[in-house]
């Protein structure tokens, strides 16, 4: 082939998607190439997508779009061995229009977009992986993909957290366990009006759960349970880093304890496996984001380390879908130059920057570090859980009165530590 | 509570709601011409290779009975968690041949 694209971009998730779809509808020539058999062959996410963000980026999009259901009831639950203690949310902000997250099966909504880019003028290949990047002068031409050479003035690489194209261009290097987590999840197939009875569901209505404490055995992570609109998406995300050295439980024997908790299992009562799936995310922050740019390269979404974990949720979507659009502003505006080199496309970053996207990671810089207590996935969901026994409990004799009951929790060493933990929290 | 601890291979115990086996049995899977995970020759023995045996969430690395780590291809959901715990000093890791390995209907 010596045909020469605007731009190829190196996988077809969300980040990919976002870019062709941006560039073809500005009329630039894009070559997308995804190695699965459609788009969402391989993308792994636990489900919700925050659509408040990113919805001005892309008007068109919403209306038809594929989603699940909004997300009108958010729970937390922490797990004790032997008790949990559960928060609900529901509100009116959660349950009216324009609804700010929905649930999302990937392989469903991604497999759309790429047909709404497809619309747009985007050429997509898949079942094609690319197996290197074309670099001349230290400047990236094209990419090699199934033996030919495909050239470009610019490579857009968005091939996921394990981004083999950056790394082989030297702006990032192999991800390290204490960077990443794991995350693996099954699709459990309800009835849909089972699934509203079970959760307490209106028509269209989803919730969101998350459960942190005992089902992680301590390790910084959680599980996560969202309804979708015929299935629910049952997961954990767990830290690498902890998963290796505690050597106490393997990944498959955390998930299936996480379906024997009562809490959980009764969720999930009479629903089947259709699906198990698992991939790794960044979740270092900003301080383990990678550079963005190089002569004829850019990188977005999780390539570039653009997922966030704030405890009460992992994003990663948004980043990818907003990172894709930018790289794709910044693509426009190096043609208009007829001018790709490193320093033309730094206005990606710049466009980054002044987005929500940096400024989120910049807010949330600390979180990894302060996150990563095993008090918090350990001590406190035990701390609590023997608190409400005891608020709760009748015995057969006479009950204590509260305040001392209370007291006995409240010891110098507990409140001192305690206060040690909120000082980290309030940097979050 | 009871963990079940399934580490040797062919123990059937390794989860008790539905075996691993019989949930990677669930997925699509296209077979591809080549191995997209080998543990490089002379790492055989490394022993950043047991956190593999913890991490993978498809649990195909086991322990043998002279405690050395064997590895099953054959259900990789391409997570790249391997790779990351492990490290590509120890497994050569790629993804496999466009239009093979696990194709997820859902994902
Ligand atoms: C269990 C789990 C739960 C999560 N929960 C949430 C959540 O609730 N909300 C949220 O916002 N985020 C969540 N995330 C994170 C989110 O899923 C990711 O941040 C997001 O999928 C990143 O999108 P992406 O387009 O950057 O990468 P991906 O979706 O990974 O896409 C990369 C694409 O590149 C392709 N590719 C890779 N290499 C090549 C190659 N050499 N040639 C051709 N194609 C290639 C791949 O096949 C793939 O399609 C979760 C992640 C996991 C694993
Ligand atoms: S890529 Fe994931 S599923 Fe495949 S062997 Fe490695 S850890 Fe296991």
């Amino acid at each position: 082939m010596d045909e020469k694209f605007d731009a190829i971009i190196v996988g077809g998730g969300l980040a990919g998607l976002a870019s062709a779809y941006t560039l073809a509808q500005n009329g630039l020539e894009v070559l997308l190439l995804e190695r699965g058999d459609y788009s969402g062959a391989k993308n792994v996410t636990g489900g919700r997508l925050y659509v408040s963000p990113v919805r001005d980026l892309f008007p068109d999009l919403w209306k038809k779009a594929p989603l699940e259901r909004f997300i009108a009831h958010e729970e937390v639950a922490m797990l004790a061995g032997e008790r949990s203690l559960t928060l609900r949310y529901s509100g009116n902000e959660l349950a009216n229009e324009p609804y700010q997250s929905y649930s999302i099966l990937r392989a469903k909504f991604d497999r759309w977009f790429a047909k709404q880019a497809e619309r747009k003028g985007a050429a997509i290949i898949t079942k094609t992986k690319v197996d290197d990047l074309i670099i001349e002068n230290g400047k990236v031409t094209g990419v090699l993909a199934a033996g030919d050479e495909l050239k470009a003035d610019v490579v857009i690489a968005c091939d996921g957290a394990m981004s083999l194209i950056s790394e082989r261009m030297g702006i990032r290097s192999p991800g390290l366990p204490k960077d990443h987590a794991v995350g693996f999840k099954e699709i459990i197939e309800l009835d849909p009006n089972v699934i509203e009875d079970r959760f307490g569901l209106a028509d269209g209505e989803g919730a969101a759960r998350l459960f942190m404490g005992e089902v992680t055995k301590g390790k910084f992570g959680g599980g996560f349970l969202y309804t979708n609109k015929e299935s629910i998406s049952l997961g954990m995300v767990v830290s690498i880093k902890d998963l290796m050295e505690d050597q106490d439980v393997t990944a498959p024997e955390l998930m299936d304890n996480f379906k024997l908790r009562p809490e959980v299992a009764k969720l999930i009562r009479g629903g089947q496996t259709a699906e198990y799936s698992a991939h790794v995310i960044p979740e270092g922050g900003y301080k383990a984001l990678s550079k963005l740019f190089a002569d004829g390269l850019l990188v977005a979404g999780d390539a570039a380390g653009l997922a966030l974990n704030i405890g009460v949720t992992v994003r990663g979507m948004e980043y990818a879908l907003a990172s894709g659009y930018y790289a794709a502003q910044a693509v426009i505006a190096a043609k208009e130059a007829n001018d790709f080199t490193a320093s033309k496309l730094s206005l990606y970053e710049k466009l980054l920057n002044d987005s929500f996207v940096i400024k989120d990671f910049k807010n949330f810089k600390e979180a990894p570090q302060v996150l990563d207590n095993p008090r918090f996935f350990n001590h406190y969901p035990e701390f609590v859980g023997n608190m409400m026994k005891d608020i709760y409990e009748i015995p057969a004799g006479s009950k204590d009165r509260l305040y001392p009951t209370m007291k006995k929790y409240m010891k110098f060493g507990e409140l001192w530590a305690m206060l040690g933990d909120l000082r980290k929290v309030m940097k979050i | 509570m009871g963990y079940v601890r399934g580490l040797k291979k062919g123990d059937e115990n390794m989860s008790e709601p539905l075996g691993l086996k019989a949930k990677l049995g669930l997925n699509v899977f296209k077979e591809d011409k080549e191995r997209h995970i080998e543990i490089k020759a002379g790492f055989e023995k490394d022993p950043r290779l047991i956190r593999a045996v913890y991490v993978c969430p498809a649990g195909l690395y086991s322990l043998n009975d002279n405690g050395e780590v064997e590895f099953t291809i054959d259900g990789c959901l391409e997570c790249g968690t391997c790779r990351i715990a492990c490290g590509p000093e120890v497994l050569e890791w790629k993804y496999p041949t466009g239009g093979s390995g696990v194709q997820f209907r859902f994902g």
